[in-house]
């Protein structure tokens, strides 16, 4: 059973109806449109064609093309487009397709929409919102599956939200818009077509807030984006065998929340962090010190981290499935973390 | 147009017999390879993507046709073409498509990685111009270790709009590298026309930035094409520097797949006034009127090719899959 603690003023998920993942990120990107004229949207194919995947979707119809922009293939001058036109008081999305394409654009990312307001002294925001698909499972292989959100996590000045459900898909997807800062907002391609309840009405999720997605007792299991639902798979099985796993979902990764991550510690003891990227220099490995270093008395056992094995995402199905971590990994390293205590 | 060489006439002069039919099983062979792959996706049983590359067969053979083993290609996401053209074989490039060990790539790339460095193909490309600069690396290689090779990279029109294409476009210029630039414009960036991704009418255009020549040829003509590549590809291996070939071409099906358009981004009309002027249509005729093949000789290219690629796919299905223990394999050398 799922259970489900919103932060105060967020509508519960109890709600009417179901959207896939990918229409409650348009419902919501729609509604910030309504709410705020500054809002436009850019990207390629964006516009006239919807979106590759759908993410945008009768925006056109709407809001015209002022505000809806098919671009060149220029992702540097994309991002840079974002950064000047925030600079200048627009809140623009701006939209890159697949993650892997984050590395034609790292500069204007990393160098200029993070630092500008440090480096400027103050003097401005950027409220640039960066949408982008990320994960394998696609039998994309290495350059359109990759989950880079380590990269951009370890950059101050670039908050990342990982949404892993319709629900958070939409209400995260509005804090990043409405958010003054640069903003990543890292869509599952996995998870595009997934159905969940979601309010009608404009909702925001806090950044920086994590959401106890089930409480447990005995394992406590940290997980990124996608990882989620895998991880509230593996509870289900582990219920059937007695055992009672808490599952955090972050929703934010910068900021991260590890205040609540430790209270859960604090009460299960065990603790596990997965997510689809690799484990080498994951977040799996900032959230694992963090928590050694604040709640290392109430650990009975190591802090164990699951991620993808140090490669590039491989192209044949077989190896793909053998790669992203999965129910079965998660269960598995569970019974691992009670074994040893 | 400064430094444009003359657009190439529309009545390309004589070749030979021998260059017409190469050109001709080059894009048959093309042609085959990418009809039969886009059957097996709608079967599903193809992972991942697939960009065709139907109907842009006379640019891969007719730049082909001019290149030699030891020159090197760089490609794109639409890759297959070139790769076949390049001689790559049938087997591992179905094989890959599969995801099987026995692949191109061991199954680890897929189709927008295929490769053969034997064959001097370098590779397609899952990121947008990247492959630019890779062939400005490859022709510096050359030049260093002196050889006279010389490298060609392919790209769309939507690329030219990507740093990397100026940046090595004004590299292989400034250091004056045996690199062709072929822009295969076939009129969109996915789903966006050319007159809404940059304000010229000919990429070739572009090339004037950098001092680099450039020559526009009917893409549809592989005569026309290989005529020019041959000229630019002389001129590169001689030492005179890089060129860029516009080839104005066309695709037959969508950006990706094969299915019909979620929304129509072009017209009916439009594709069957491209496919009235079919590539391998126009050299077949040719051939026959030039004496170059008989119709039956025509026909036995298909048919052989035909009976090629189903073999080629029945080795592809029944070749072994990766094995999982092996994920790590070639992440680094040594
Ligand atoms: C850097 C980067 N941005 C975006 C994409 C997504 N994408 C793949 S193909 C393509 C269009 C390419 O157009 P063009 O260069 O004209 O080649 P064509 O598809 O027409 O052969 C785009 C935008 C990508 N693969 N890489």
């Amino acid at each position: 059973m799922t259970t489900t603690t919103q932060a105060p003023g967020v509508p519960p998920v109890a709600a009417s109806r179901k959207l896939t993942y990918v229409k409650a990120f348009n419902e919501g990107l729609a509604q910030a449109m309504r709410e705020d004229e500054n809002v436009f949207v850019a990207g390629e194919d964006v516009a006239g064609y919807g979106g590759v995947f759908r993410m945008f979707d009768n925006l056109l119809d709407e809001f015209g093309p002022r505000r809806m922009i098919d671009t060149p293939i220029s992702e540097a001058a994309l991002v840079g487009l974002g950064v000047g036109a925030a600079a200048r008081g627009l809140r623009p999305v701006v939209d890159l397709m697949f993650m892997d394409f984050i590395g034609v654009c790292l500069d204007q990312i990393v160098n200029q929409a993070a630092k500008m307001k440090y480096m400027f002294g103050g003097a401005v925001s950027v409220p640039l919102t960066i949408t982008t698909a990320s994960g394998a499972g696609l039998g994309a292989a290495a350059q359109h599956s990759q989950s880079l959100e380590a990269w951009l996590a370890h950059v101050p000045g670039l908050k990342v939200v990982m949404p892993c459900d319709a629900y958070t898909a939409k209400g995260l997807t509005v804090s990043a818009i409405r958010d003054d800062n640069p903003v990543v907002v890292m869509l599952n391609k996995v998870l595009l077509g997934s159905p969940g309840e979601v309010p009608e009405e404009i909702y925001g999720i806090p950044l920086g807030r994590a959401h106890t997605a089930r409480q447990g007792s005995d394992v406590t299991v940290i997980a990124l984006g996608r990882m989620v639902g895998e991880a509230l798979a593996a509870a289900d099985e582990l219920a059937a065998e007695g055992v009672q796993i808490e599952v955090i979902d972050p929703r934010t990764v910068q900021p991260l929340d590890t205040e609540t991550m430790f209270a859960s510690v604090r009460r299960t003891n065990r603790v596990l962090v997965v997510h689809e990227a690799v484990t080498f220099g994951g977040l799996g490995a900032e959230i694992a010190a963090q928590i050694q270093d604040a709640v290392f008395d109430h650990l009975d056992a190591p802090v164990l981290r699951i991620g993808a094995p140090f490669s590039p995402v491989p192209f044949s199905p077989v190896l793909e499935k053998a790669y992203v971590p999965d129910r079965a990994r998660i269960a598995q390293g569970c019974r691992r973390l009670l074994e040893r205590s | 147009m400064a430094q444009r060489a003359s657009t190439a006439s529309k009545k390309s002069a004589q070749v030979s017999t021998q260059v017409i039919r190469d050109l001709h099983e080059r894009m048959v062979r093309i042609r085959l390879f990418e009809t039969e792959a886009g059957k097996l996706m709608e079967a599903g049983k193809l992972p991942g993507f697939l960009h065709l590359y139907v109907g842009q067969e006379a640019v891969a053979a007719g730049v082909m046709a001019a290149l030699r083993d030891d020159d090197q290609i760089t490609s794109t996401h639409r890759g297959h073409g070139h790769a076949v053209a390049k001689g790559v074989g049938f087997r591992e490039m179905y094989a890959e498509l599969y995801g099987r060990v026995t692949g191109a790539c061991l199954g680890r790339g897929g189709s927008m990685h295929i490769n053969d460095l034997a064959r001097g193909m370098l590779g397609a490309n899952g990121i947008v111009g990247a492959g630019v600069p890779i062939a400005v690396g490859a022709a510096f290689a050359a030049r260093y270790k002196g050889e006279d090779s010389v490298a060609v990279t392919f790209f769309g029109d939507g690329a030219t709009n990507i740093g990397a294409f100026h940046e090595g476009a004004n590299m292989a210029a400034i250091l004056g590298l045996p690199v062709i630039f072929v822009c295969e414009n076939n009129g969109y960036a996915e789903f966006t026309p050319q007159s809404r991704h940059m304000l010229l009418t000919d990429v070739a255009d572009r090339a004037a930035a950098y001092g680099m020549p450039s020559v526009i040829v009917d893409g549809m003509d592989a005569v026309a094409v290989h005529r020019a590549a041959a000229e630019a590809v002389a001129r590169a291996r001689s030492g005179a520097g890089p060129m860029m070939i516009e080839a104005k071409t066309y695709r037959y099906f969508d950006h990706q797949g094969v299915k019909g358009l979620r929304h129509p981004y072009r017209s009916d009309e439009e594709v069957a006034e491209w496919k009235a002027r079919d590539p391998i249509d126009l050299i077949e005729a040719r051939a026959v009127a030039d004496g170059a093949a008989t119709r039956a000789e025509l026909d036995g290219v298909w048919r052989r090719t035909r009976d090629e690629i189903a073999e080629a796919v029945a080795y592809a299905e029944a070749s072994p899959l990766p094995e999982p223990a092996d994920l790590l394999l070639n992440v680094y050398s040594g």
